[in-house]
């Protein structure tokens, strides 16, 4: 054996092959090959000879990127998911920001009933919540009918919010048991100090508790830009409830419809600059955080 | 007390708004068609569960047990499997240096930022070239991968693996692959609980991936098949009331078993904090 190559043999070789090559393989043949193969499918175009040859694939370079670029519905997709980002997910977050506090401050009693009740949407999937609330929306069927006789939620002016309000039950309790659990991991010595130096409970909540959960906030932001430009099976749903949900209402919409045409190469190219702005949002976020410090 | 009655207040509106819609699915359920409309619709009428139960299992041939069926082998079998993968991985990751570990690692980092839902239509497109599209396994083995379970088995088997016992294990003579089973899978325990909960709910979830891949009806998952149902309520209207049973059935187990285990989902969600 050379120097060389005992210097390169490493230990448990066996071993760390049984264990890393199951997920390896399946990471490699489900995870980055379609990455891969998204990209390269984007940068092909169908063409036929003729009106009515053979349609055959041929390189297009860009011209499904031009297409994605002058596509008016699918860029009115994204306004409309960043508008109810902008509004849902900061609501979401206050809710459950604000009752994480209350109920870390010892002023409620049974916290455990309300964090078992507050987590009980998550089991539900977005399918589901998506039907019953659109029954609870419905002008005949609701029991609230003081106000869905006045108001119609299925509208065009009101089913982004009440779609939003569907996401916000779904996972309010979720990101809320998130903030909990880091109020929790907070030494209760700091709050002695601060009430030994005279702070009232909101004092300690604003000036001690908010700033030392700040990596929770920002990590479920994270996860709720994320969910936000992913929206998918809850408008899906909702199409069924209301005509003003139109088969390119998200951007996720938007690759399904497309690829049903089917259009895959187009479909592949919306997939690409969808997952390209969402990882762009996120870390754009983490950045400016970063740089103010929160983290 | 002021702030006393203000937080129970706070709390009793927002559980209200929460457990009020899983009530009226359950009171819903619970009617028979004719008493659906007009009768109070967060009280109970005649009681008629029972039936509708009977109606939704044989409805088409029980094609909503199929659904069943199908969901728990998609989702507990993918987060079962998946797990155990993702902590073998994990492990090996944590505990070995070996060459290219560096780079497995930022590509799974990497693989947590990629929304679940932009794989789904390459993976269309890779299974239709190998003609594998509309069976069970174009939405099975997709479901196996999941990055996030693989960096949260990592952390976990830094922090409750000691290499001390690793090494103790080696001068006992036990294989690397039986130390692993034997000792360090038990010790990780509570972290797994954690990561199937997660691969759990985010098959669960997925909707896309079966919604691209799946056109035969007795391969849908239960989400995907009261969709479908709810999709054709207005051609079919006896299908109103089959979605409602349809979906309590379908939550009712998840919800039990979820509030049972809220226990680790409140470690596992932590871990970030005590990083």
């Amino acid at each position: 054996m050379t120097a060389r190559a005992v210097r390169r043999r490493v230990p448990h070789k066996g071993a760390i092959t049984f264990f890393v090559l199951p997920f390896g393989v399946l990471f490699a043949l489900f995870f980055i090959l379609p990455v891969g193969y998204a990209v390269v499918q984007s940068l092909y175009k169908v063409e036929r000879v003729g009106t009515f040859g053979p349609a055959r694939e041929v390189f297009g370079g860009l011209t499904q990127y031009s297409r994605v670029f002058s596509d008016g519905p699918f860029w009115s997709s994204i306004g409309r998911v960043l508008l109810f980002g902008v509004v849902q997910v900061p609501v979401m977050l206050g809710i459950a920001l604000l009752t994480a506090l209350l109920l870390d401050s010892g002023l409620v009693k049974a916290g455990r009933f309300f964090r078992l009740a507050f987590f009980l949407p998550y089991a539900v999937p977005g399918v589901v919540a998506s039907i019953m609330w659109g029954f609870l929306y419905s002008p005949n069927l609701s029991p609230f009918t003081a106000v869905t006789s006045r108001v119609d939620l299925l509208s065009a002016d009101f089913v982004l919010w009440a779609i939003a309000n569907v996401v916000t039950w779904v996972y309010v309790g979720y990101n809320m048991i998130i903030i909990y659990s880091y109020l929790l991991a907070i030494p209760t010595e700091i709050y002695e100090a601060a009430r030994l130096d005279g702070a009232g409970p909101i004092r300690v909540a604003w000036s001690i508790k908010i700033p030392l959960v700040a990596p929770a906030l920002v990590l479920t932001t994270v996860f709720s830009i994320i969910g936000t430009l992913q929206l998918l099976a809850e408008p899906q749903v909702f199409r069924s409830f209301s005509s003003a949900v139109s088969s390119t209402y998200t951007p996720n919409m938007t690759v399904y419809s497309t690829s049903s045409i089917p259009n895959f190469n187009l479909a592949a190219a919306f997939s690409v600059v969808l997952a390209l702005a969402t990882f762009a949002l996120s870390f754009g976020f983490l950045k400016i955080t970063q740089r103010k410090g929160w983290r | 007390m002021k702030g006393r009655s203000f937080a129970m207040l706070v709390m009793g509106v927002c559980t209200v708004y929460i457990l009020l819609p899983v009530w009226w699915l359950v009171v819903a359920a619970t009617k028979n068609r004719a008493q659906f409309t007009g009768t109070n619709p967060l009280w109970f009428a005649d009681f008629a569960l029972v039936d509708n139960v009977r109606e939704l299992l044989t409805y088409r041939d029980g094609v909503f047990l199929r659904w069943v069926g199908n969901s728990i082998a998609y989702t507990g079998g993918a987060a079962l499997l998946g797990t155990l993968l993702a902590a073998m991985c994990g492990y090996a990751l944590s505990k070995y240096r070996f060459p290219g570990r560096e780079a497995l690692f930022n590509l799974v980092l990497g693989g947590v930022l990629v929304p679940a839902t932009a794989l789904a239509l390459p993976l269309f497109l890779i299974f239709s070239y190998v003609g594998a599209t509309n069976t069970f396994w174009s939405v099975f083995l997709p479901s196996l991968v999941n990055p996030f379970g693989v960096y949260l088995a990592q952390i976990y088997a830094g922090a409750s693996v000691p290499d001390e016992l690793l090494e103790a294990a080696r001068l006992d003579g036990a294989g690397e692959v039986r130390t692993f089973f034997t000792v360090a899978s038990r010790l990780m325990f509570p972290g797994l609980v954690t990561i199937f909960l997660f691969h759990f709910v985010a098959v669960w979830n997925s909707f896309l991936l079966p919604l691209i891949m799946l056109g035969d009806e007795r391969l849908f998952p239960v989400t995907l098949g009261l969709y479908t149902w709810n999709t054709q309520v207005n051609q079919l209207p006896e299908l109103r009331g089959l979605v409602l049973v349809g979906s309590l059935l379908s939550i009712a187990p998840l919800i039990v078993a979820f509030l049972l285990l809220q226990r680790f989902w409140r470690n596992g969600l932590g871990t970030g904090a005590v990083k």
